[in-house]
């Protein structure tokens, strides 16, 4: 128990040490972003000096880094993150209709990708060597090296412009399941995307399992396959939840390209073009929110998977490493 | 190599052993991953002299618009400003690639001389190096580097540089382990108990031992880097409009893609196709050397 707290306390410390870094990195990226933000915040209105000085005072423009920088953080922490510069609204109000979308997508091509990720990686390990399992290697390998956008538009042209199956872009505008239906083709080209990580790590872990003494004993007892199988993904869940945490970084990384191609109104199309606008209050609330949702899931099923299995440590290096060098 | 040439009375055959030992690779190759490196030596080529293949690429001619593919003179159709769309590819190669070749090389050497020194002389460097990893290790990379490029603007080389911070903890672990590994072997004691200096037993011992990992680290990045890359133009980050780029492209064409879908499916082709054809060079190395 001494050991797990420990474990515990020190994957919180890093997970809040990554925030306070990640919030400090992205705060100076825009703090010595070139162009002046009272000018930005004004727009292309023609001023005179004594309201830009002003506007300036309002906004604390003129107070040093540091002090800047605390004041940011200490209204994150109370909720208040300023106002968007483009819709003049607070920050939340304005983003909150983008994040539900994004957060539909990005839901979606989880359980999409989960679903297909164990599922492939199962079969492939099951017919090692097989036509199907090198078939299955060789869609991973150009799932893994195909950026998400590419994808998204070859999708977009076979299947809903040349096939007609799909809506070409947008979120309609009748309901849940309408929306669900324009939200398909992105969902699946991002799962296409993102699931190769998936299937490579079931593959390998469930090779590993097979190879077991105990997967040897229940093929000699007859078991029937399919209860072996379920057996075996038991014991191999464990490197599959861990590279969750990255599979989400990888859907909201993608997820920024994906909606560009379908014109989906979301978080990531938000975010490139208030980077175009220089929208500085939004571009720093998305940013921090995406980083702190990748990192907090990261931690949780870090620490998730210690809990479940405390032997996990050296095997989770060894999947990390896979998961990196993809 | 040097060894055997300094024996000159047997240069011709050492000579006729190097040619050999050249071969070796090519000819251990599974087709798939021959067809894979000619793939890339033709992009490599493109890259290199661009004008030598398709010379006047970025010519327009706006009279002509986007026209598609089949169209006398432009086999792969034109764009909306009516530029030949398989000179354009050509031509943005050299920006897809080189940055993506620049973020590997930039990132292996930092990776080197942190991870190098955290794996050699461990205690606080490398507590503080490793820390540094893992912390940078769990950012989205992407997000950063829109955020980073777009806000910074600063255009290609800044974006490289952004991705170069970003990319190198990966390498810094992987070379500090592979140090590690080194560390404690015979040859490493006896070059201590010799008294070399550090740096002569990192360059001349260490490294020619560690050089492949590095080596296929550094060639699966340029997939990644080319990714990334290519979503950064994609974004209308990093390039200027008008360049010659196939994220730049693919997202230009998608504005035609009633009037010559060529323009973007060509171009997300051809990153797809080097991407993959680097991964799966990279990865046969990587097996074949049993490095995994």
């Amino acid at each position: 128990m001494n050991d797990s707290l420990r474990y515990i306390l020190r994957r919180v410390a890093e997970f809040v040490v990554s925030m306070a870094a990640l919030a400090f990195v992205i705060f100076s990226l825009l703090y010595i972003a070139p162009g002046d933000p009272a000018r930005s915040l004004v727009g292309t209105k023609h001023v005179t000096p004594e309201l830009l000085a002003q506007i300036r005072a309002k906004y604390g423009l003129d107070d040093p880094f540091f002090v800047q920088f605390g004041n940011w953080i200490s209204g994150a922490l109370h909720g208040d993150f300023g106002e968007s510069i483009r819709a003049g609204q607070p920050v939340l109000d304005y983003i909150a209709p983008h994040a539900a979308v994004t957060f539909q997508l990005v839901l979606l091509s989880l359980v999409l990708s989960v679903v297909f990720g164990v599922f492939f990686g199962i079969v492939s390990a099951k017919g090692r060597g097989k036509l199907r399992d090198s078939a299955i290697n060789t869609v991973a390998l150009v799932g893994t090296s195909a950026p998400s956008f590419a994808v998204g538009l070859f999708f977009l042209y076979v299947f809903a412009l040349k096939c007609g199956w799909f809506p070409i872009y947008g979120i309609g505008d009748g309901g849940a399941l309408d929306q669900l239906w324009h939200l398909a083709l992105p969902a699946i080209a991002l799962t296409f995307a993102v699931s190769a990580l998936l299937v490579k790590i079931t593959r390998s872990a469930m090779l590993l399992e097979t190879e077991k003494d105990y997967s040897v004993f229940l093929r000699a007892r007859a078991i029937a396959p399919l209860r072996i199988t379920m057996a075996q993904l038991k014991n191999a869940s464990a490197p599959v939840l861990t590279s969750t945490g990255l599979v989400l970084a990888n859907l909201f990384g993608g997820t920024v390209l994906v909606e560009s191609v379908f014109s989906i109104p979301g978080l990531g199309n938000l975010l490139a073009s208030s980077v175009t606008f220089h929208d500085v209050p939004v571009v720093q609330f998305i940013a921090l929110m995406l980083a702190f949702i990748v990192c907090f899931a990261s931690a949780v099923v870090d620490i998730a998977v210690y809990l479940i299995d405390p032997t996990s440590r050296q095997r989770r290096r060894l999947y990390r490493e896979v998961e990196a060098t993809g | 190599m040097r060894r055997l040439a300094a024996q000159d009375s047997v240069g011709a055959a050492s000579l006729r052993l190097s040619a050999g030992q050249a071969c070796r690779p090519w000819n251990g190759m599974p087709v798939s991953i021959r067809i894979c490196t000619c793939v890339l030596i033709v992009i490599a080529a493109f890259v290199i002299a661009p004008g030598l293949f398709a010379p006047g690429a970025l010519e327009q001619d706006a009279l002509l618009g986007a026209v598609p593919p089949g169209t006398a003179g432009h086999p792969l159709g034109t764009d909306s400003l009516g530029r030949d769309v398989l000179k354009l590819l050509i031509a943005g190669s050299r920006s897809a690639m080189v940055g993506p070749c620049v973020i590997a090389v930039g990132s292996i050497v930092i990776g080197i001389l942190l991870g190098g020194i955290a794996g050699w002389y461990g205690g606080a460097a490398d507590w503080i190096i490793s820390r540094y990893a893992d912390i940078t290790l769990s950012m989205p990379t992407l997000l950063l580097a829109i955020v980073a490029a777009g806000i910074i603007g600063g255009g290609y080389w800044v974006s490289v540089l952004v991705m170069v911070i970003l990319y190198s903890p990966f390498d810094i672990r992987i070379v500090r382990s592979a140090v590690i590994a080194q560390k404690g072997k015979p040859y490493i004691e006896s070059a201590l108990i010799l008294r070399l200096s550090t740096l002569r037993i990192l360059a001349r011992h260490i490294f020619p031992n560690i050089a492949l990992v590095i080596f296929v680290n550094l060639f699966l990045n340029i997939a990644y880097g080319l990714v990334s890359m290519s979503s950064l133009s994609y974004l209308g980050l990093g390039v200027a409009p008008g360049d010659a780029d196939w994220g730049r492209q693919l997202s230009d064409g998608r504005s035609i893609l009633f009037d010559n879908p060529a323009s973007a499916l060509c171009a997300g082709a051809f990153i797809v196709v080097t991407a993959v054809c680097v991964n799966a060079v990279g990865n046969w190395l990587t097996e074949r050397n049993a490095l995994g």
